[in-house]
């Protein structure tokens, strides 16, 4: 039995929709963030298996550009984070609702 | 030499902007006599260019700078014999009012600010005269409207002057447009408003019916400035302004554009014999009209307002029988008459401490010899007297009227008619002031003016009298003079011989008779009442101004009202203020799309992704 394309495919939309549904299940921003880098990551996994399969150079290129920019994003996130929890004693993303219209 | 040319509208210009930034500072009298400058040196100037018209030189045309190439306007000016003529009598006529403003107007508070209005006013004059184009025409046509309005309403503390400025405005706006849309038929037919090409073309270019309307549209521009019927009824109000203004603006030179305006564009006219003929109509009904309006007038200003409306009725009617010479003499000779019958009336009221009521006035010929003297033959000019000037100019106009025969010997019979009628009110009007017994008001101290307004007074009654030896029968100076204008024009020529002097015998016997019942009704010990009936209502100018204030200020006024009231609070604020309405509602209705929970808006993007996903299964045909 051969680890066929469609393997990795089924994979990453398990982990993506796992990453989706942390998302929007969990109220602590920082499991929010390492949710939405389960869903950065089950992206790359799919570039990479798709790269791989086709013989192509630029799956890997365009995983190379989603894991700097998720550096950068949790970087910036995380400040913000910690900047909020600063002010609010809280990291509940339901209690800063503030832009409620 | 001719080089110089563009001095004539700019010295004026000058001496208005001049006068407008430092007249304060100038002050008294120095202000007066630089504005009288620079209107003498201009009138040298046209002087020095006008003798090679004498001897026979062509028109030219100076240009001086491009302005709107694509109408063909630029700004460059005409001089031609008919400029030249007008130009004089504007610059001349208007030299001597502004030497008399000098002691006229001493004491004003906005003694500089007079002149200044003034000189803009003769530079505005020039602009119109001396065009080459419609446009530069135009451009002068409304800056005479607007020195107009700002002397008629020059005394703005007076309710009376202020409205008097506001009505002869709006009054000429009337005609303006009918000026300005033929100026637009001009450009459409002709894809040019040079006066050259236009003229030279018309006769290729227009049809009849063309001809007719872009003439009748002219016409009615030249109603608005010249005070015909119906839009007359501004003139006699503009007597509220200074008497000098009265003199220069509306009497003299302004109103004349209409007349000077048709005679420019006769080539057009020419084309057009329905709009000659009412042009001819209309200029004789208001002769007669207005004259028999000035019979019943009692203030002296007001008299000679109705008997100016009244011999532009006869210039008018003069250029609507293509006796284009005749209208053009009969411009010049009444600027010289008219203007010196309203500065002796200045010197008169100017006596009598402001007084303008003729029944208040009497015997001021003792009083007053060089007015009395001079207006004495204002007052025999302007009837008709031979040899003055207004004898051999009236007498032209009615003589063309009678050798164009047909329809048009009804316009020589009114033409007679109100000669009569104007003989009779200038005799009633030097004799009410000048004879007869003081019916002066108590503490009146009538006196000779001083030199600066006698002199003028002087020198215009020379000019009334010998100006007509121009044009006579005999010698037709004048017609000569204008033939580079006119050259090409046909003109309706008055009958030789017998019948010439059988005319002129006619109109000198009405003449005589109007004067003698003048005489025998006013001269003669106690004056007549002069009340009710006939005499309320010709005072009272027929209640046309109350016609016109019933017919179209009121509605005017209704519909204004109506559209402020109502049109604009209901319906222009309602829909500005509905717009405003519908985008609140609509954002308050998408507000709760705004919850402030990320959760939600995770969720969102969630079902947008599938469902554009799903949207591009389907698409692809994976079900």
């Amino acid at each position: 039995m051969t680890v066929t394309l469609g393997w990795y495919m089924v994979l990453a939309a398990v982990l993506f929709s796992m990453g989706a549904g942390g998302v929007l299940i969990r109220r602590n921003a920082l499991v929010m963030f390492m949710s939405v880098e389960l869903m950065l990551n089950s992206v790359n996994l799919t570039f990479i298996a798709a790269g791989n399969e086709l013989g192509l150079v630029e799956g890997q290129v365009a995983a190379l550009f989603i894991m700097v920019v998720a550096a950068a994003e949790v970087t910036i996130g995380l400040a913000i984070l910690v900047a909020v929890f600063r002010r609010r004693a809280t990291a509940n993303v339901d209690v800063l609702s503030e832009l409620k219209g | 030499m001719i080089d110089y040319l563009w001095l004539l509208i700019a010295l004026p210009l000058l001496g208005a902007l001049t006068l407008i930034l430092f007249g304060k500072r100038i002050g008294e009298p120095a202000s007066g006599w630089l504005a009288s400058a620079l209107v003498v040196i201009p009138f040298l100037i046209a002087a020095t260019l006008t003798v090679p018209f004498i001897a026979g030189a062509e028109p030219e045309t100076v240009y001086l700078f491009s302005w709107i190439p694509v109408v063909g306007a630029n700004a460059s000016l005409l001089w031609d014999p008919l400029s030249a003529l007008m130009t004089l009598v504007v610059t001349g006529v208007g030299a001597l009012i502004h030497i008399y403003s000098v002691g006229y107007m001493h004491g004003d508070e906005r003694y500089s600010l007079f002149f200044a209005y003034m000189n803009l006013f003769i530079a505005s004059m020039l602009t119109l005269v001396l065009a080459d184009n419609f446009a530069l025409m135009f451009v002068g046509w409304e800056l005479v409207g607007l020195s107009s309005y700002l002397l008629i309403s020059f005394w703005f503390v007076k309710p009376s002057a202020a409205a008097a400025g506001k009505k002869a405005f709006i009054v000429n706006r009337i005609g303006d447009w009918g000026f300005l849309i033929a100026l637009m038929m001009i450009f459409a037919a002709f894809g040019t408003l040079d006066f050259g090409i236009v003229f030279a073309e018309a006769h290729s270019v227009l049809s009849v019916g063309l001809a007719t309307a872009i003439t009748l549209m002219l016409f009615l521009g030249a109603t608005g400035k010249s005070a015909q019927l119906p839009l007359y009824m501004w003139l006699p109000d503009a007597m509220e302004g200074p008497t000098p203004v009265s003199a220069l603006i509306h009497a003299a030179t302004m109103v004349t554009a209409g007349v000077y305006m048709i005679a420019r564009t006769a080539a057009l006219f020419e084309l057009a014999p329905i709009s000659l003929a009412v042009v001819a109509t209309v200029g004789a009904l208001t002769a007669l009209f207005a004259a028999t309006i000035a019979v019943g007038q009692r203030d002296i200003k007001r008299v000679l307002a109705y008997s100016t409306i009244s011999q532009l009725g006869y210039m008018v009617m003069a250029v609507g029988l293509t006796a284009f010479t005749a209208g053009i003499f009969h411009l010049t000779t009444h600027a010289f008459f008219k203007a010196l019958l309203f500065l002796g009336a200045g010197s008169v009221i100017h006596a009598m401490s402001n007084e303008q009521d003729m029944w208040k006035m009497g015997g001021l010929r003792k009083y007053m010899p060089i007015t009395f003297a001079t207006m004495a033959i204002g007052w025999l000019a302007i009837s008709g007297l031979f040899p003055l000037s207004g004898f051999w100019s009236k007498d032209e106009i009615l003589a063309a009227a009678f050798a164009k025969g047909g329809f048009f010997t009804i316009l020589w019979v009114i033409g007679v008619v109100t000669a009569m009628i104007t003989a009779f009110y200038m005799t009633r009007l030097i004799i009410l002031t000048f004879f007869g017994d003081k019916r002066w008001d108590e503490g009146a101290h009538p006196h000779e003016s001083p030199f600066t307004m006698t002199i003028p007074l002087i020198i215009l009654a020379v000019f009334s009298a010998v100006a007509g030896l121009w044009n006579t029968p005999v010698r037709l100076g004048l017609e000569h003079f204008l033939e580079p204008t006119f050259g090409s024009i046909h003109q309706v020529h008055p009958a030789g011989g017998l019948t010439v002097w059988a005319l002129a015998l006619i109109s000198l016997a009405v003449i005589v008779i109007g004067i003698l019942v003048a005489y025998g009704r006013y001269g003669r010990g106690d004056l007549p009442t002069e009340e009710g009936g006939y005499w309320a209502a010709a005072l009272n100018g027929y209640g046309v101004d109350d016609f016109y204030g019933r017919v179209i200020v009121a509605p005017g006024k209704a519909i204004a009202t109506w559209t402020a009231m109502v049109f604009d609070t209901k319906v222009v604020d309602g829909i500005v203020n509905g717009l405003a309405f519908g985008v609140r509602a609509f954002g308050s209705s998408m507000r709760v799309l705004q919850t402030g929970w990320v959760r939600s808006y995770g969720a969102a993007i969630v079902a947008g992704s599938l469902g554009v996903i799903l949207w591009l299964l389907l698409q692809g045909g994976a079900f």
